[in-house]
């Protein structure tokens, strides 16, 4: 019997499952509304849904390891995984909780309508702000450390090949990955950051300018945003970094900082586009024209007039901004032209220890390490992602 | 019907200009390296004598629009030069050379392939889930589907392509984890040896068209012809495929359209992760060993179908939607 076949037994005794799921239901209430106005399809969902938290339930508990004595890899990153989602979960909730009995009434007011995954987000970043901020302090070793054991598998157990001093065990040359990890928050992170923060800077006070001054001026700015954002920004970055590459070894500056600049100044086209688009329907209003019969001058009109009115827009735009320069950032370190060591960074971590995945079936704790690192990458981008969608979806006012 | 020819030839003017420019931005932006491509080749090895006769070969000697040209001219003409590294081994006595355009070519062809599988899988998924999150609109489904595309659309491709290849070629077996691919291979073995990347890539485009498809169909439910359709009493799932889905095909077409032009960046990691021979692994390649004439063919490769691509999102949005035939 394959897998095939196998599947369509299964499919067949969930369409049977269904139907006989709504007949019963029918029946049993007697022609409650619920039941009685159920489409098939939606009874078919409620009977896969009830499958998969069977299969589940019935997985998470199967035995750790096979009689063989090796280990059942496959339940023991099923365990990882929905322990991970309960923590999140729970962590969440308290988090939210906190967040509606301390604080102001305007702050818990906001936190009363937040649904879980927004909360969520919001801790993420708390915590990824406290690791980069402190990364010094919490990290046992330095990031550059090389320490005496080199490949130390994670987990702490000597039997496996683990030590109880490196957590997380150690890379190829002997630097624990723990300690590379927090000091990745401040590297990764802090880097990111920078780069949109300056990619705002360059894109927003061009567009406000642009907005206010139009004419020639905009028309230029403008066309040529328009072709900076025909090369597709990946591939635009990669080619400005191998003639960067060659620059950084001739001036002897560090590559990082070309890459900060290149990729702040490839986003701030599309913070560009924004933030022209919101000055476009901000100047036309009568406090600018006040404004600008008062005499104030062009600085004042940005920045005291237009930025205060443009910043709701441009604060999500951040959020997501950010979430993109941090993955091209994390794309060109993995394909080993972004951060360069030794400066520990999660895209390199995990090109670098990406064989260890190899290992999963015999020891599952070996490949830990780059799917964390990897993982780190991931959590962080998708909370700021809950955060920003919570947002728009506050702002836009979306009820259905 | 001469009027919607009249934009779809303005719309292909407006590409091509751009694709010049952006011809103009990378040949500059080239340019602006330090020192000698000359030197650079020949590192170690170079003599005055070699080095003249490399700038010879290359056209260095000419100025910088000449050069221009021709390369511009030899772009149209597929002629894409050699590279440096093929330069290099014939230089040190290394018999014949492959130009560029012989590299790139089944290359082009093999990222193509992994593309078109993709957009196969991916495409009608995404339609589907998407008119089913919008069916089963605000229930668990919904919100599940919700945290899982919003999830998968912003981790990186690298982590999607770990999991996947934690799961579905360490632990279990089921596909290869490297696509050593090559030619002559039957189509069968070369779908299977494929499979991983394109899954990768399908979770992540798969994820942004749902969420367009079901916000295109959510938007116009509030529209009165569907009040009516509703009133009728036409169950829901013929509201939405009969009546909602018609009119919401401009943003999805739009959006898928726009999704394969992403494809394009996003199999670069995706061809690293998995060793795929595509075009992307060479671009990146080449970017380490800084070989510049490749470098330079597959950025204008890369931007030109970017561009193509949006070109037939735009087009297509235009053809789909007569009020946007006569723009005010």
């Amino acid at each position: 019997m394959n897998g095939f076949t196998v599947a369509a037994i299964i499919l067949v005794a969930l369409c049977v499952g269904a139907y006989i799921f709504r007949f019963v239901g029918q029946k049993v209430t007697n022609d409650a509304p619920k039941f009685r106005d159920m489409g098939y399809g939606e009874a078919f969902g409620f009977v896969l849904g009830a499958a998969l938290l069977i299969w589940a339930v019935w997985y998470y508990f199967q035995p750790k390891t096979l009689d063989t004595g090796v280990p059942n890899a496959g339940v023991v990153f099923f365990r990882w995984a929905v322990q991970g989602l309960i923590i999140a979960s729970i962590a969440a909730y308290l988090f939210r909780l906190l967040g509606r009995t301390v604080g102001t009434a305007g702050t818990r007011k906001l936190f009363r309508s937040m649904p879980l995954t927004a909360s969520f987000g919001i801790l993420v970043i708390i915590l990824y702000s406290f690791l980069a901020i402190f990364a010094g302090a919490i990290a046992p070793y330095g990031q550059a450390e090389i320490l005496g054991a080199a490949n130390v598998v994670a987990g702490g157990d000597p039997a496996l090949g683990g030590n109880p001093e490196y957590p997380l065990g150690t890379d190829q040359i002997g630097r624990d990955i723990l300690s590379r990890l927090i000091y990745g928050a401040q590297n990764t992170v802090g880097i990111a950051f920078i780069t949109t923060c300056l990619a705002f800077f360059i894109g927003g006070s061009l567009g406000f300018l642009a907005a206010t001054l139009q004419g020639w001026l905009d028309q230029l700015l403008s066309r040529g945003v328009d072709v900076l954002m025909a090369i597709p920004s990946l591939i635009f970055a990669l080619l400005l970094m191998t003639i960067a590459s060659v620059w950084a070894n001739e001036l002897g500056v560090p590559l990082t900082i070309f890459m900060i600049l290149i990729i702040a100044m490839i986003d701030s086209t599309r913070v560009y586009r924004l933030a022209r688009a919101v000055g476009l329907n901000i100047v036309v209003m009568d406090y600018i024209e006040a404004a600008k019969l008062r005499g104030e001058g062009l600085g004042y009109l940005v920045f005291k007039e237009i930025l205060p009115n443009a910043m709701a827009p441009l604060l999500a735009e951040f959020g997501l901004r950010f979430c993109f320069v941090f993955l091209t950032i994390a794309a060109l370190s993995f394909l080993g032209v972004g951060i360069q060591p030794p400066l520990a960074d999660w895209g390199t971590m995990v090109r670098d220890l990406a064989p260890f995945i190899n290992f999963a079936a015999f020891a599952p704790t070996a490949a830990v390490a780059p799917l964390l690192a990897a993982g780190a990458i991931a959590l962080l981008t998708v909370g700021v992602n809950f955060v920003v969608d919570w947002m728009l979806h506050k702002s836009s006012g979306l009820k259905e | 019907m001469s009027s919607l020819l009249r934009i779809i030839l303005h719309r292909l003017g407006l590409g091509l200009v751009t694709l010049f420019v952006v011809s103009i931005v990378i040949f500059v932006a080239v340019n602006l390296l330090p020192g000698d491509f000359a030197e650079a080749i020949l590192g170690q090895g170079a003599t005055p004598e070699s080095v003249a006769k490399i700038r010879e070969d290359l056209g260095l000697d000419q100025g910088m629009v000449v050069r221009y040209f021709q390369w511009l001219s030899g772009m149209l003409t597929l002629d894409l030069g050699t590279s440096f590294a093929q330069l290099n081994f014939a230089n040190f006595g290394g018999a014949g050379t492959v130009t560029v355009a012989d590299q790139i070519a089944p290359r082009l062809a093999n990222t193509l392939f992994l593309a078109s599988v993709t957009a196969c899988i991916a495409v009608p998924l995404a339609v589907t889930l998407g008119i089913l999150a919008a069916l089963y609109r605000n229930t668990a489904f919904d919100r599940a589907a919700n945290i899982f595309t919003l999830s998968s659309i912003s981790s990186p491709e690298f982590f999607m392509a770990y999991v996947l290849i934690l799961f579905l070629a360490v632990l279990n077996p089921i596909f290869p984890s490297l696509s050593n691919i090559f030619e002559g291979m039957a189509f069968s073995e070369r779908l299977e040896k494929s499979m991983l990347p394109a899954l990768t890539l399908t979770l992540v485009v798969t994820a942004h068209m749902m969420r367009m498809t079901r916000a295109a169909i959510i938007n116009l439910l509030a529209s009165p012809y569907i009040e009516m359709a509703r009133l009728k009493g036409l169950s829901p799932m013929r509201v939405i495929v009969k009546h909602a889905l018609p009119n919401a095909l401009a943003p999805i077409i739009n959006v898928i359209a726009l999704n394969l032009a992403y494809l394009i960046t996003g199999v670069v990691v995706v061809e690293v992760v998995f060793v795929y021979p595509g075009i992307g692994q060479l671009f990146v390649d080449s970017v380490k060993i800084r070989d510049i004439p490749v470098v330079q063919a597959c950025c204008l490769i890369f931007a030109a179908a970017y561009i193509l691509l949006n070109l037939t999102a735009d087009i297509l949005s235009i053809v789909s939607n007569p009020r946007l035939r006569h723009p005010k």
